[in-house]
């Protein structure tokens, strides 16, 4: 078996599970936001008024709320859900919950990895289809409905079905200019949004190996845009370190076997160009280079697919002692991102720049709120979808990009290849 | 069980939930309230069109992105009972069936090019047909597989019995 599949076994209390198996599954750990929160919350009121009732969360420990889509709140509703969310958390004895404007908070997939609140081996079941990201800390991240997660909620279980595996063996070493975000845009123009389709996509190779956890975590959030169930990394050194940096929790580790995979593909990261998905789909990939010069009147440094520590230093490489000539806006993906970023002097090369640094929220990648766009805007973005009104009007347009192209297409206000910026 | 209605026919491939379901509804969470919203994204008459019991047959891919249970449940509350759709997005298929909002129900490509926009359709789900009145043509519909319709004859999961 392979890693996803020795996962759903361990957790189904199996010896041995096989692609195509339907099974009902153990939960580690769970989370919902200010979103999915409030949807679950509104189940469980129809379940109560079919006489279903939540007595107790099956295991409160193993659950965490994070407020990140609508926050810090910019009308009554959303304001109304918070306090809603707040008292039922309390109610049913969840105590991980990051709360704006209290210390660590952000968005829902950076916290599971800044906090290590999953370890390698876990099945985890998030609220939000962005799960999968967690995926890179080697456990089994997958994402799931308001329905669902109420039933895991309430059983401590779900089922599954488990499925066939992807591997993409990453070969050679990364070009200064390439980062995890044009390798998983090249590979989601390969195989397309329903490319896997119910699978779980594998990322191996000596690449994956040399890479920071922050970057195969850029991998493993955007394999939801290929319809993946999961995105998985095999556990190793580098894991382990970043894992002890934040939590002292013991885990064991799975690795799977030499297993065959359903389909292997590899690419030479030597040979990647900056990739950028026009469009309005995050297939839509094309070199950056090819796209030079298409006007944008919007960059976007934000979500959990790209403002983390190291995405923001990428930027902020290209942005130091320059202006934008585009508006710009800067969301750190969690407070103790923006923190570090601080320290490190990132904040006032983005401030000086001439952008917007914002709150750790998911803003304006799903059209929330800071920064929608309006009529014929035209938006370069670090986040992960580029769907008809994904981030404003419907005749908006969002092409997605590295931190790197991002930043050097805010300085041009045009698409812009990286190299053509670094001296 | 035979349902009968009207079918609302939007062909592309990969209508996503973003469609579906805008993101600044995110936060409303009243079923009905929803349903004012479905399918936005692509036709901002939608609900006013659709009458209790009507069919959604699309291309490729139904209900990627997001896993906003919103999107099913908008679709559902303005009288859509089912889904046709050559394939679907796994959290869509599983928030349809789950939740006991709609069926999601899986045809060849070529059924899709086959059947217009407001044909009258009968649909058996036991015998997994779609007979189409207006054209006279019949299809077949993929069975759902053993646990999903547990599922669904139970009404959704939280019937369910494991």
């Amino acid at each position: 078996m392979n890693i996803t599949e020795k996962i759903i076994a361990r957790a189904s209390e199996r010896n041995t599970v096989s692609p195509g198996d339907v099974v009902f599954a153990n939960v580690d750990k769970l989370m919902i936001h200010d979103v999915s929160g409030p949807g679950v919350i509104k189940v469980f009121e129809e379940w109560a008024k079919r006489g279903i009732e939540l007595e107790k969360v099956w295991n409160p420990d193993k659950v965490w709320i994070s407020e990140d889509h609508f926050v810090p709140s910019a009308d009554r509703i959303s304001a109304e859900n918070i306090t809603k969310l707040t008292e039922w958390a309390k109610k049913f004895e969840i105590k991980k919950h990051f709360k704006y404007g209290l210390g660590q908070y952000g968005i829902c997939h950076t916290l599971s990895h800044e906090e290590a609140l999953v370890l390698p081996g876990e099945f985890y079941v998030g609220g939000d289809s962005h799960t999968n990201t967690t995926g890179a800390l080697g456990a089994l991240a997958v994402g799931l409905g308001h329905t669902d997660i109420a039933y895991a909620m309430m059983h401590g279980r779900i089922w599954l079905k488990v499925p066939e595996t992807m591997l993409f063996r990453l070969i050679g070493n990364k070009p200064s200019h390439i980062m995890a975000k044009d390798i998983i845009l090249k590979i989601i123009s390969d195989i397309g949004t329903d490319g896997a389709n119910y699978k779980a996509m594998e990322f191996a190779g000596d690449a994956v190996r040399e890479m920071s956890m922050e970057e195969r975590l850029t991998l493993t959030n955007m394999t939801t845009e290929a319809g993946a169930k999961n995105g998985i990394i095999e556990p190793d050194a580098v894991t382990d370190k970043y894992i002890r940096q934040r939590s002292a929790n013991p885990y064991k580790p799975i690795v799977g076997d030499d297993s065959p995979y359903l389909e292997e593909y590899t690419y030479e990261i030597e040979k990647l160009e900056p990739i950028v998905a026009k469009p309005f789909s995050p297939q839509n990939g094309a070199a950056a280079r090819e796209l030079q010069g298409v006007e944008v009147n919007k960059a976007y440094i934000g979500s959990c697919t790209g403002a983390k520590l190291e995405d923001l230093r990428s930027a902020a490489q290209i942005l130091k002692g320059k202006k934008v000539k585009i508006r710009t806006e800067v969301l750190p993906a969690a407070q103790s991102i923006y923190i570090k970023a601080m320290k490190e002097g990132l904040i006032d090369i983005f401030m000086e720049a001439g952008a917007v640094v914002g709150p750790p929220t998911c803003g304006a990648c799903c059209g929330a709120h800071m920064g929608i766009l309006a009529k014929d805007e035209i938006c370069v973005s670090t986040t992960n979808r580029n769907f008809p009104g994904r981030m404003g009007h419907i005749e908006s347009q969002t092409y997605l990009a590295s931190p790197l192209v991002v930043a050097a297409s805010a300085l041009k206000g045009k698409i812009t290849d990286p190299r053509d910026v670094i001296k | 069980m035979t349902l009968k209605g009207t079918v609302h026919k939007y062909g592309k491939d990969n209508i996503d939930t973003d469609v579906i379901l805008p993101g600044p509804y995110l936060k409303i969470h009243d079923h009905s309230e929803l349903s004012k919203h479905a399918m936005e994204g692509i036709d901002p008459n939608f609900s006013k069109k659709v009458s209790k019991g009507d069919f959604l047959l699309s291309g490729n891919n139904f209900g990627c992105g997001s896993s906003r249970e919103h999107a099913p449940i908008a679709l559902s509350h303005c009288g859509i009972s089912a889904v046709i759709a050559p394939s679907f997005a796994r959290i869509f298929y599983r928030n349809c069936v789950d939740g006991g909002y709609l069926l999601p129900l899986e045809v060849e490509k070529s059924t899709l090019e086959q059947i217009s926009d407001k044909d009258s359709l009968e649909i058996d789900i036991e015998k997994n047909e779609i007979h189409d009145i207006s054209n006279g043509k019949k299809f077949s519909i993929l069975p759902f597989p053993p646990l999903i319709k547990k599922i669904i004859d139970c009404g959704g999961l939280m019937y369910y019995k494991e």
